[in-house]
């Protein structure tokens, strides 16, 4: 280096010294790449933010026509000109709700049993099925629920409108204790559609909740530990506590998702518009489920109303999905925890 | 405290370091294992609330189900086992013990459940998979009540595969540059960016698919081809891939970065040459964990596709078939026939997913900067 230079000093005319520009703007290639990224940016931008906007549009002429019976309505029934989705939308939150009350203990208990109890060779195979299980295309979980789940789940659903049936939501309409009981009553309800949907928010949940568990500061678990915790202790002490806008924050995001399920539910369910709270009894419809039965043979105007019902259903796991990620964003994070 | 009992004063005077003889040594408490009174409680538990649910359920109230019967042996067992471990240990121990049997039969239980998918389907699948014709032939002309020895799902098998193709061609460079965008380029636009592709994140599968047919197929009269169903399954890619990227993008130290300006490299060198290698196989698992999805996606093949019975590879005419829509067409045809044809497809599914899986484990456990 310093002989090169020295060797091509004297040949050169001594020139003044120019101080560098410290700030000599964009490259010409780097200005290509700016304009470029920036371009692919905005076409994801308006192209995503036009999927809104479009449902948002389309839901207009619907939510003018119909006004507020939209919302209260239980029947869909383009030919007579009555539509709503109130029973829909009760169907597509109590599926939500069974599959909540279903994943949510299990996803719990799942990430714990990772995080905590599971012998530290199994913990990395743990986790990977966890991530196989999120994988496993909900079309799967469809033929799962409806050939080896139902047969069986109709015998817990008997059992429950049997000994809890004075509750309304364990009501069915049968008589439960008879020598030959109306089997059919049972199938195709929002209660096991719940059961197959709980199968795909179980996984994302878990990973959610796992991953906060797992940062549960290490100084405070031993400082449990030291002062006599048993293990549960320790976890109900500094991991639950520490994690809890993990748990809340992944409930939710399994919640949009439970929302938003389609075809599992498509493949179960027998599509009744009743406002219902019997869960466990034959008959329900959601919105996905609504929109994927009901696109093909709908005119332009009926089309704008399942839109419509669409844009509902946005809506609505949007807002899940924004107060799941401000939990997850606002739960304590490691950074701040002393050691 | 048996020191302060026993005066210092009477121990021997030859043996002065000697413990006292009633002084346990400090031992760490036993956190991971399990004494010999946990494992006889748990045994007997188990063995206890076989016996009498069995009693109970079968003999005495003369209930029926499965299902119903794991649940009350459960139950049992949980309260036998609470009974047994309160005899001789203070309450927390028991609500310990409880807490862990609770936890780990939640783990069987979930385990349970997933192998239960995956080998039933392939079970109910596998009569179907053992004819090549399964793997070689279309449904073109075979009813859904035909035997086995006929028709196959190379038409759904080439339409996923078409499909797929089309959505990663259109989704990897814009999910991938939208990721660079907000990492490398950044500026106040790149935050309204990120808060609209994770807000579509939100984006339920079955409105894709309507968007697509709303636009494309009612309002410009495009007729249901594969080109449309990769175009919905686009949509539901780009946010997915985008927001994986960008996570992937972000944990590139940032020290490369400046090292290769300081090099003299312009940022697009820099961004070519080390920022995206370095993040290679992050980059690789955030696109194969997008194609898993859209492998399986249903609902937006379902409304924008249509159902094809024949061999179809030219996306841009006539209806196409995929897997996950063949699958729900012969599920729902009601056939028996049909139905095992539909698990044998939902298998190949099941294991392009898994190949998937697999390969996305396999990069991701490379390390960063080894290129």
């Amino acid at each position: 280096m310093t002989t090169a230079t020295q060797a091509a000093q004297p040949s050169a005319p001594v020139s003044e010294d120019e101080p560098r520009v410290l700030d000599p703007g964009l490259a010409p290639s780097d200005r290509v790449f700016h304009s470029v990224a920036r371009s692919i940016g905005v076409f994801v931008l308006v192209l995503t933010g036009s999927i809104g906007l479009f449902l948002g549009y389309q839901a207009i002429p619907t939510l003018h026509r119909y006004g507020l019976s939209f919302f209260t309505q239980s029947q869909w029934e383009p030919e007579r000109d009555v539509i709503g989705i109130s029973a829909v939308l009760l169907g597509t939150f109590e599926v939500a709700l069974v599959a909540l009350v279903v994943a949510f203990p299990l996803a719990v208990a799942l990430a714990l049993y990772i995080s905590e109890y599971a012998p530290p060779r199994l913990k990395s195979t743990c986790v990977s099925l966890v991530d196989l299980m999120a994988a496993v295309p909900s079309i799967v979980y469809g033929l799962w629920g409806f050939f080896l789940l139902q047969p069986n789940a109709i015998f817990l659903s008997r059992w429950l409108s049997q000994y809890l049936g004075f509750l309304p939501i364990f009501k069915v309409d049968t008589d439960p204790n008879a020598a030959v009981w109306a089997q059919s009553r049972y199938t195709a309800s929002a209660f096991i559609a719940g059961l197959a949907v709980a199968m795909m928010v179980l996984p994302l949940a878990c990973a959610v909740m796992r991953g906060v568990f797992a940062q549960a500061p290490i100084g405070e678990r031993e400082a449990a530990y030291a002062l006599g915790a048993t293990r549960w202790g320790m976890i109900r002490a500094v991991v639950l506590p520490f994690g809890r806008g993990g748990i809340i924050g992944g409930t939710m995001l399994g919640l949009g998702r439970a929302l938003g399920e389609t075809v599992a539910v498509l493949l179960i369910i027998s599509p009744a518009f009743d406002i219902k709270f019997r869960i466990l009894e034959v008959g329900t419809q959601t919105t996905s489920a609504l929109i994927a039965g009901r696109f093909g043979e709908a005119t332009s105007s009926q089309l704008s109303a399942l839109l419509t019902a669409g844009f509902v259903l946005f809506v609505i796991t949007l807002g899940v999905n924004t107060v799941a990620a401000i939990f997850v964003g606002r739960s304590r994070s490691g950074a701040t925890t002393e050691i | 405290m048996a020191t302060i009992t026993k005066p210092p004063v009477t121990a021997p005077p030859g043996a002065p370091t000697a413990t006292p003889p009633n002084q346990v040594a400090d031992r760490p408490r036993p956190m991971r294992t399990r004494t010999l009174d946990e494992w006889t409680s748990l045994g007997g538990a188990l063995l206890g609330s076989v016996a009498l649910v069995w009693l109970v359920f079968e003999k005495i109230l003369a209930w029926s189900g499965t299902l119903g019967f794991l649940v009350c042996w459960y139950i049992a067992f949980l309260a036998l086992f609470a009974a047994v471990t309160s005899m001789g240990n203070p309450r927390p121990v028991v609500v310990d013990r409880l807490a862990a049997a609770a936890i780990h039969a939640s783990a069987l239980l979930v385990l349970f459940a997933l192998g239960s998918t995956i080998i039933y389907t392939i079970l109910k699948g596998f009569p179907a998979l053992l004819h090549l014709n399964f793997f070689t032939q279309d449904m073109a002309g075979v009813g859904p009540d035909a035997p086995l020895t006929k028709g196959g799902v190379l038409h759904a098998i080439a339409g996923t595969l078409v499909e797929v193709a089309i959505a990663v061609v259109i989704s990897l460079p814009l999910g991938i540059g939208t990721a660079v965008y907000m990492t490398e380029v950044g500026g106040r636009l790149s935050k309204t960016v990120r808060t609209v592709v994770e807000a579509m994140t939100a984006l339920p599968d079955i409105l894709a698919g309507l968007f697509i047919y709303t636009t494309l197929i009612v309002a410009f009269g495009f007729p249901r081809t594969g080109l449309a169903a990769a175009l919905a399954l686009a949509v539901t890619m780009i946010p997915i891939i985008a927001r994986s990227a960008e996570v992937v993008l972000r944990v590139v130290p940032g020290g490369l970065r400046e090292a290769g300006l300081a090099l003299g490299a312009s940022q697009w060198q820099t961004v070519r040459r080390v920022v995206l290698p370095t993040a290679k196989s992050g980059l690789a698992t955030a696109l194969i964990l997008g194609i898993a999805r859209a492998v399986g996606e249903t609902a937006p093949v379902l409304i924008t596709s249509g159902a094809s019975t024949f061999l179809n590879v030219n996306p841009l005419n006539d209806p196409m078939n995929s897997l996950p829509l063949f699958i729900y067409t012969s599920v729902r045809s009601g056939q028996p026939q049909a139905i095992v044809r539909g698990f044998g497809a939902a298998t190949l599914l099941l294991g392009l997913v898994f190949v998937l899986f697999i390969a996305t484990r396999f990069l991701a456990r490379q390390r960063v900067g080894r290129r």
